[in-house]
């Protein structure tokens, strides 16, 4: 079959990083051809300032040399401006002649900088600010030039003023507004920021409008006059006061265009065989000018292109940070505030720091740092997930840390981070090799840097640091990680839309399920496999048949796999108690399989490590104990102290109460792991504070605590209701676990699905809508209903080929 | 006249014998190989030793034709070893044929 033909016009960071996506998807759907009007292979247009600056060179920030275009059998014509448009030929046509039949085209023709409609804007020393050519053009003269003037205080002329500074020339910023940076920052940000650059040695005119500038005989630019009748002397002038989307060529073609080549959803123009992405088009009467938006852009784009169909792209909430060395400043959102919105601001002009957090609706919606910007992608996060910060309110403004958000010690502050200084304990990645990969591989995401560094990517207690050293590595080109994340690159349907259709349309296997939602891998990956397995579990009980290939290896044998691939073997000890012929006889299995070590967990039971695959079944049998599911995103165990029977303050039979629990749960499958705890008392030696679901006797009942956890980061559960019988305390817990097992995504503890969805609304559904609870309770105890014990079931020969080598050679 | 002496396949056992999207072990002294089946009956042969931390690939979740390792999630491609980038490593591959519903390895 004939290829169809896909070319880009439009070299630079949105077609490119189109192609890329696209290559992924379908990397062999297309014979594509690129046109760039540039000679140079696409470079990162964000890192021109560092290089203004000195701090890197061209060669650093290109992001795809040639071999990359070679390797993918994409065919480029570089230094090649398209020319024309031919919609019935369905052809482009470049100045030079060179004519490009396509089947599909993709326009990312970018924008070209706004210049000023003044007298003498084609002086020779008049430039903008827009590409490499600007940029070397800036350097050389500032060789040989002493007075600049840049025409723009936005971030692209205060990166070119701060540049031009460091090359030695004199530098005057002139700016329209009141302040610098209006619409990034509000007025005391903005002055704190000219404060500070004024100490670097930056002239600032702020509220001057620009009349003329003078030439001299030669027509080389040397002073600039303005409307107020003053001028200044400036022999190189710098435009930054905007950019237009480049729609010339668009129009041409009588494509539709208002501010921007005008794209649907799906970044489609009014012509269906063209596509446009990135700073060139207006997607809902918006027009981007950085770059994370182009990125999400492209990777609808590229869907689409793929012929998925299925991306859907719904514009961006922006941030913003300057990439001036040495100054922090950060915003996003609706910095500004206005009617109905309420303002947190903390103010330290001596020490340079200023924060403002704007809120509306009990939900933040603007932020604006300047001077201490670490808790910036904290903020963008919150803002960008929308989640109501009611809750945070108190510690807002001080930041992740304070409310204990980002790992076992709050540490934080990424930019304070030495390169030496280790980011992720798991795989020992330090900061330094993170900011490299990130640099030298041209990484964007977190994802990115998981795959490259390994960072992240085990506990995943330090995503939130890796996200902030990719933001203060990156500046405005740092991309969020989406809030509605794919479950794995198989696809691009969430968790959320997993469960729906697997609810809505009973969908009972697998196969069903990658089918129904367009799975783009045959059978699914290790990622996806074991989220769908327990969604059609926990959906559709006795209907769905459990699938062991779907299971990650230790609940597949019942066991947990150690790093030299022998096992551990716990067996249930309700509430932890046990007696005097079980431990004899795990003594006994101890000796018999010479188990190299036993211990006591800390869910108060006995673990036995070290045991080979092929004796697990024997072992059991041994035993002749019941599975603690130690192994499993299951119920694991019932931590209980001994209550009112035998010590002096218990008020309530806990000790009883932990068993009654854990009998009921035995076998339950789950999210996550689920534990427990019963405390006889307030004094709470059973730990209930960081369980799941803690339970805590008091003299008039039971407390119940929800969504507690003592993992990768502490969490204290929170008080969800208080009941008075021992069977109400088996109903409220069971509705709450069932209302999780429905609703929570895979691998969310119950603190994160309470973080998703808000405890007040579990209150609603558990603690105030009786007839809802005991639905629920219902529907887990007829889940629960019939399920043997996995080991019992093993020792009865289920599963067998698990546990036995094929063949043995010598 | 002395011809090269081919290895000598061994019969294993059925296609049957191994779960579809699974895998058995064939247990050697000098290491154990991770005998996998594909969704689509293909049938490939690995030594069950993760060339990241040694980890048994045959305990691992497979999935069109590749197998992830169940320590560090490292993505083995099955037809040829060679991990998935940027993960750099090979794990050894054994010949393997299947006829008639028999499973052959051939080993050195």
């Amino acid at each position: 079959m004939k290829k169809s033909r896909l070319v880009v016009v439009g070299n630079g960071m949105a077609g490119v990083r189109t192609l890329e996506e696209l290559l992924i998807l379908a990397p062999e759907h297309y014979e594509i051809t690129v046109f760039g009007a540039e000679p140079h292979p696409n470079y990162n247009r964000i890192l021109l300032s560092p290089v203004l600056a000195g701090e890197q060179a061209f060669e650093d920030i290109i992001l795809n040399p040639l071999d990359w275009y070679e390797e993918h059998g994409i065919r480029l014509h570089l230094g090649k401006t398209v020319t024309r448009i031919d919609r019935v030929r369905r052809e482009v046509v470049a100045a030079d002649g060179t004519v490009e039949p396509y089947d599909r085209l993709l326009l990312a023709t970018g924008s070209t900088p706004f210049i000023l409609p003044v007298p003498g804007k084609e002086l020779s020393g008049v430039i903008s600010y827009r590409d490499i050519y600007d940029t070397e053009a800036m350097i050389e003269a500032a060789k040989v030039k002493r007075h600049a003037v840049v025409i723009g205080g936005g971030l692209l002329g205060l990166e070119a003023a701060n540049g031009l500074k460091l090359r030695g020339m004199e530098v005057t910023v002139v700016h329209l507004g009141d302040w610098l940076l209006e619409r990034q920052l509000d007025q005391t940000a903005g002055k704190l920021l000219q404060q500070s650059l004024e100490e670097r040695g930056l002239n600032f005119l702020l509220g001057y409008q620009t009349a003329e500038i003078v030439g001299n005989e030669l027509g080389d630019a040397c002073a600039i006059r303005f409307k107020n009748g003053e001028s200044i002397p400036a022999d190189l002038v710098v435009m930054a006061v905007g950019i237009r989307p480049n729609t010339a060529l668009a129009e041409s073609a009588g494509l539709y265009c208002n501010r921007g080549i005008v794209v649907s959803d799906a970044l489609q123009t009014y012509d269906p065989r063209i596509y446009a992405v990135g700073e060139c088009v207006s997607h809902r009467g918006v027009a981007y000018g950085l770059v994370a938006p182009l990125f999400e852009q492209a990777k609808v784009c590229a869907n689409h292109l793929a012929h998925f169909g299925i991306g859907q792209y719904k514009g961006s909430v922006l941030s913003t940070k300057l990439k001036v060395t040495g100054i922090d400043l950060f915003s996003a959102g609706d910095f500004m505030g206005g009617d109905g919105t309420e303002e947190i601001v903390l103010s330290d002009p001596a020490g340079g720091v200023y924060k403002k957090l704007v809120i509306k609706d009990e939900k933040l919606v603007g932020a604006c740092l300047y001077g201490d910007t670490a808790d910036g992608a904290w903020y963008f996060k919150l803002l960008r997930e929308g989640r109501k910060v009611n809750d945070l309110r108190d510690h807002l403004m001080f930041g992740e840390s304070a409310i204990g958000d980002v790992g076992v010690q709050g540490q934080s502050r990424a930019a304070a981070m030495q390169d030496s200084d280790e980011v992720c304990g798991c795989n020992g990645v330090c900061k330094g090799t993170i900011v490299k990969a990130i640099k030298e591989k041209g990484l964007f995401t977190v994802d990115d840097v998981k795959k490259h560094t390994k960072a992240a990517s085990s506990c995943g207690s330090c995503t939130g640091l890796v996200e902030q050293v990719l933001m203060n590595t990156l500046g405005s080109s740092f991309q969020e990680s989406p809030k509605t994340k794919a479950v794995c690159g198989c696809t691009d349907r969430s968790h959320a839309d997993a469960r729906k259709a697997i609810r809505e349309h009973k969908l009972l296997s697998h196969a069903a399920v990658y089918d129904f939602l367009e799975w783009r891998t045959p059978n699914g990956c290790a990622t996806c496999r074991p989220a769908i397995n327990y969604y059609l579990l926990s959906t559709w009980p006795h209907e769905a048949v459990d699938d062991p290939q779907s299971r990650f290896v230790n609940e597949r044998v019942h066991a947990n796999i150690q790093k030299d691939g022998t096992f551990s073997v716990i067996p249930q000890m309700k509430g932890g108690v046990t007696n005097a012929s079980e431990l004899r006889r795990i003594a006994d299995v101890a000796d018999k399989y010479q188990v190299p070590m036993v211990k006591v967990t800390g869910g108060q039971r006995i673990d036995l490590l070290g045991v080979k695959k092929e004796d697990l079944v024997d072992v059991w049998r041994d035993l002749g104990m019941n599975s603690g599911h130690a192994y499993g995103k299951s119920i694991r165990t019932v931590k209980t102290c001994v209550g009112s029977e035998f010590c002096r303050f218990g008020t309530q039979n806990s000790t009883q109460m932990g068993i009654d629990l854990e009998t009921m749960l035995a076998n339950m499958w789950s999210p996550h792991k689920v534990k427990l705890a019963v405390s006889g008392c307030p004094r709470n030696c059973a730990e209930a504070g960081i369980k799941d679901v803690g339970v805590i006797a008091v003299d008039s009942g039971w407390e119940l605590y929800v969504g507690g956890n003592g993992g990768i980061k502490t969490e204290v559960a929170q008080f969800f209701a208080k009941v008075k019988t021992a069977e109400e305390v088996k109903e409220y817990s069971g509705a709450f676990l069932q209302l999780y097992r429905e609703e929570a995504y895979y691998l969310d503890r119950t603190v994160h699905y309470i973080g998703r969805v808000g405890l007040d609304y579990v209150k609603a559904k558990v603690v105030e809508d009786a007839a809802n609870r005991k639905a629920l309770y219902e529907r887990l105890l007829y889940s629960l209903e019939g399920l043997p014990d996995p080991w019992a079931a093993r020792i009865a020969g289920a599963q067998k080929h698990e546990y036995i080598p094929l063949k043995v050679i010598a | 006249m002395n011809m090269p002496v081919p290895q000598p396949w061994v019969r294993i056992c059925t296609v049957e014998d191994i779960p579809r999207l699974g895998s058995r072990v064939v247990e050697r002294s000098s290491g154990n190989i991770a005998v996998f089946r594909s969704a689509t009956d293909t049938v490939f042969a690995l030594l069950d030793h993760c060339p990241h931390k040694g980890g048994p690939l045959s305990q691992g979740i497979v999935h069109g034709e590749s197998v992830t390792c169940p320590l560090h999630s490292w993505h083995i491609d099955l037809g040829t070893g060679e991990a998935r980038a940027p993960d750099v490593g090979c794990a050894r591959r054994f010949p393997v044929k299947v006829e008639n519903g028999d499973v052959f390895l051939s080993l050195d």
